[in-house]
């Protein structure tokens, strides 16, 4: 046995088997939606594509709308219900933020299966306190330059096309890039990191022990890539989280595989969603992208309301009593779909909500969240987004979208352009 | 005019730092700081009010002195 055996695949395999007994299933329903109101489904391709209508419409109509597939969600879509919501934390637990037929078991409360953004108070502000300093603004800009030197690297590999996909081949590899940098992961593995978000974010339309076993690659991979960081202890945030401790111990290996597997998913579709989103903006809108090349400095207000018109992250919650919420009744165990996108769209909120206004000068939107669980990499985001449509912007000032019929959005809790061919001169 | 930051509020969201960094840091974890006392010096004013107006927790407080 080796000195740190929190890792060792028997102790692994006994906790699957526990927590395989736990947790509940619901009723798989799927197909086309019958009334947004009553029947939503963000798995829908109608939501995938265009969900802002359908947003708009709710807000005025319901403003909390509901579904019975996946045992029962709700849908607030005004900023308001959305921040109560999101600051309720004595009401509203985090124990599962992806929504699907499965709710893990209520034993998993405080921690949940991926601390902190599954983990209720108290525990929850222990656990985010351990990452803090490792996603500030000042940390975070260590990685500027190698981030804008990557950036480079992409574009230099369009030599000779007309059309690249901005999504597939420039947004993606940016976040998968720099967040296998801080975790210390083999950046070769970066192929397999594309399916493994895929894995967790979606096919939650899915029967849950199919759903279940797509998730085993993920662990195996993370598993042996934290026995390799015990037995070789280097500078990163792997080694960081064997070795920090939490109330006078080091964390359990649950804490540590499931933090690193928030950090590598979390990391990863979300910004390059956003990415992909604000150029596929600029390509169908000449006159913002032209403006926004003659005018750099620009650009951090505008990727503001890139990130408020386009905002790619939609958590979720689970209600923790039977209470009344507004004028609707909801039952403990019930989902929220906690919509930032659709509260960042509210025009009680935003002047001309439904626009997007590249200086806006007062932009208070919800894209990285509201309250205690405030994305913890929002200044990696941040500096991501910028570096990337700036390199881009100076290497590839004219673009446009070169078959706006083979743009693909994808489908579930994390939204953004997964194929985005543009040309380019 | 003087700022400071409601740090029951503030989350680290950063966006007074982002706007207005004559008049706002972080501490080791993120959270915004007002610098100095707080007193905004005459002219970044409008500093003052882009960080609050930006503050998804409102959070940025200003107190307009006489």
């Amino acid at each position: 046995m080796s000195i740190d055996d929190r890792f060792s695949e028997e102790l692994r395999e006994e906790r699957n088997a526990r927590e395989s007994e736990t947790g509940t299933l619901s009723e798989v329903i799927t197909g086309p939606v019958a009334d947004w109101a009553s029947d939503f489904s963000h798995a829908d391709p109608q939501w995938a594509a265009d969900p802002f209508p359908i947003q708009d419409d709710l807000r005025q109509r319901c403003p909390i709308a509901h579904t019975e597939r996946f045992g029962g969600v709700w849908l607030p879509t005004r900023y308001d219900d959305v921040a109560a919501i999101a600051h309720d934390t004595e009401r509203f637990s985090s124990r599962a933020i992806i929504i699907s037929n499965f709710r893990p078991s209520l034993d998993l409360a405080p921690v949940g299966g991926s601390p902190p953004i599954s983990s209720d108070p108290p525990f929850h502000h222990d656990a985010r306190k351990l990452l803090l300093s490792a996603f500030t603004k000042t940390t975070i800009s260590r990685y500027e330059e190698s981030t804008r030197a990557f950036c480079h690297s992409l574009i230099d590999g369009f030599a000779g096309q007309d059309v690249v996909d901005a999504a597939e081949d420039y947004a993606k590899y940016i976040p998968m890039r720099v967040i296998a940098d801080m975790l210390g992961l083999p950046p070769q593995d970066t192929a397999l990191f594309a399916q493994f978000v895929e894995d967790v974010i979606g096919g939650i339309d899915l029967p849950p022990e199919e759903r279940g076993e797509r998730l085993t690659p993920l662990f195996d991979y993370l598993y042996a890539q934290v026995r390799d960081h015990v037995d070789n202890p280097r500078d990163d945030l792997t080694s960081h989280l064997i070795n920090v401790e939490l109330y006078g111990s080091k964390l359990s290996a649950e804490h540590v595989v499931g933090t690193i597997v928030l950090l590598l998913i979390a990391g990863i579709d979300t910004t390059w969603s956003a990415i992909g989103a604000s150029l596929w903006h600029l390509a169908g809108h000449p006159a913002d992208r032209q403006r926004l090349v003659a005018s750099p400095e620009l650009l951090p207000t505008a990727l503001e309301e890139f990130l408020r018109a386009y905002a790619p992250v939609t958590m979720a919650r689970l209600v923790k009593e039977d209470m009344r919420f507004g004028d609707v009744d909801m039952k403990a165990e019930d989902w929220i779909l906690l919509s930032f996108p659709a509260a960042n769209r509210d025009p009680a909120h935003f002047d001309r909500a439904d626009q997007v206004v590249i200086d806006r000068e007062v932009n208070r939107h919800a894209a990285f969240g509201l309250g205690i669980h405030r994305c913890l990499g929002s200044h990696l985001a941040r500096m991501e987004l910028r570096v990337a449509l700036e390199v881009w912007l100076s290497r590839v000032p004219e673009f446009s979208l070169a078959d706006p019929s083979a743009v693909t959005w994808s489908v579930g809790q994390i939204r953004g352009p997964r194929a985005l061919p543009l040309r380019i001169p | 005019m003087k700022v400071h930051i409601d740090s029951g509020r503030c989350q680290g969201h950063g966006r007074c730092y982002d706007l207005a960094p004559e008049l706002f840091g972080a501490d080791d974890e993120g959270y915004g700081l007002a610098l100095g006392d707080g007193i905004v010096p005459p002219g970044q004013e409008q500093g003052a009010r882009l960080a609050a107006a930006n503050c998804p927790e409102s959070a940025v407080v200003i107190l307009e002195e006489t």
